[in-house]
């Protein structure tokens, strides 16, 4: 067998690839685990997590890293920082090529690709990004000390991060798309408590302006359409995540958000293909929902792979299944 | 100090004599944080395809990091990590906040280009 020839390939290396790995790994099967970006995935944006059973209090980081080890120690194989530049996941053998230049294959693909902070997508975000434009709290919240500053959302990350601004900012103004917030009872009032923080509803943020670093905003209200330009010092923006399946779609069946639509046991449309993780369609994303669709994709993979070895071609066992 | 496979700058003194070293410097002065952890693992990724550049980190909080935070290409930076790109001891490429691979390779590719060997 060729070393570039797997039993499984895992696509992404988030909570939900990484177990899918671990598992896999742990059954023997030759498995790859290919990554975009870091490993860890969404998950080493999160300072701490405190409520991952069995582990008391540990960054994202540490459970990412934990979670590395374990699947290289099972014999997992990791390439992270790779780019997939073309997916064939038709035949009885999948290709998967990066970097433009190597190519693997294996009969079973976990795609596991999670997701990526929204951004608004309004001019001036990229230009200003790191220089007045944050999407994590933990990471840039002491360079606006004393400041006045926009969080926009309206979901738990946007009114605990608010909350959590306001240790350094002057004040915090909440810039929410709607008239209610879509974040747990608890949080909206906590936030509602916090003097230092107030609302803008039904509005949004229509540009950035600024020559070297982020200086005003201008914030639409959605219902009159008017615009006020508003000074400020920075813009912390958590308006939920977008699935990272552009390249998929046409490949797998997707919904109209371009999450996968998978079978309870996470199976694709395309025989041999399974998904897990933040990119399928659900409604509770959190590490440990990820931890277990990892779970059950890489042991459906692992029971499909023993079909097709017991019935010799993958036609076959998509007939009994 | 950093939890990284990168070499690390402990000292100001450190950061001046691997400039002077070097023709070709990259540093990523940050935390172990969320924004700057990706780019450490890229740039640990990125060793080997890039013998040419001198892959290096620092301590953000550290006080001898300020010759990194004052940096007139870095005045406007409000996110981690701040990466400063040297050639032959000066600043030409310095970015704010997490890069990917794509991004970080651009400016390599662009700032310190391989050197053609004439036949």
């Amino acid at each position: 067998m060729s070393p570039a020839s797997f039993d499984a390939i895992v696509i992404g290396a988030g909570p939900a690839g990484l177990t899918a790995g671990i598992y896999l790994s742990r059954s023997k099967m030759r498995t790859l685990l290919l990554n975009e970006g870091a490993v860890g995935g969404q998950m080493v944006l999160t300072h701490e997590v405190a409520n991952y059973p069995g582990v008391e209090s540990a960054s994202g980081y540490q459970l990412a890293t934990t979670m590395k080890n374990q699947a290289k120690k099972f014999g997992c194989t990791i390439r992270s920082n790779i780019s997939v530049t073309r997916m064939d996941l038709g035949g009885e053998t999948k290709a998967i090529e990066i970097n433009g230049r190597e190519t693997f294959t294996a009969p079973a693909i976990i795609l596991a690709p999670g997701g990526r902070s929204r951004p608004l997508g309004v001019p001036g975000e990229e230009e200003l990004r790191g220089k007045g434009i944050s999407y994590c709290a933990t990471c840039d919240g002491d360079f606006f000390q004393d400041k006045n500053i926009i969080v926009v959302g309206g979901g738990n990350s946007a009114l605990e991060e608010a909350v959590s601004l306001t240790k350094y900012a002057a004040s915090v103004t909440i810039v929410h798309q709607f008239d209610t917030f879509q974040a747990f009872p608890h949080a909206v009032e906590e936030a509602r408590q916090n003097s230092k923080i107030r609302f803008i509803m039904e509005s949004t943020i229509a540009e950035f302006l600024g020559s070297e670093a982020l200086e005003r905003v201008r914030i639409r209200h959605l219902s009159t359409g008017q615009i006020t330009e508003t000074f400020i010092n920075g813009v912390f923006v958590f308006i939920g995540y977008v699935p990272n399946t552009e390249t998929l779609r046409g490949l797998v069946d997707l919904n109209q958000s371009g999450e996968f639509i998978v079978s309870p046991l996470l199976e694709t449309n395309v025989p041999g293909v399974f998904a897990a993780g933040d990119s399928v369609a659900k409604r509770y994303r959190q590490i440990t929902t990820a931890v277990a669709d990892g779970t059950i994709a890489a042991l459906s993979a692992t029971d499909y792979l023993h079909t097709v070895g017991e019935l010799g071609s993958v036609e076959e066992a998509v007939a009994v299944s | 100090m950093l939890q990284t496979n990168l070499k690390h700058l402990l000292s100001a003194k450190d950061l001046e004599e691997t400039v002077a070293k070097n023709e070709n410097v990259m540093v990523c002065c940050g935390r172990m944080g969320p924004m700057c952890i990706p780019v450490y693992e890229v740039m640990d990724d990125l060793q080997g395809e890039y013998p040419r550049v001198a892959f290096r980190d620092m301590e953000f909080d550290s006080a001898d990091a300020t010759v990194i935070r004052k940096l007139p290409e870095c005045r406007n930076f409000q996110g981690l990590p701040f990466t400063v790109y040297f050639k032959n001891g000066k600043v030409v490429k310095a970015t704010s906040s997490i890069q990917n691979r794509d991004q970080i390779t651009s400016i390599l590719d662009t700032q310190f280009p391989a050197k053609v060997v004439a036949q």
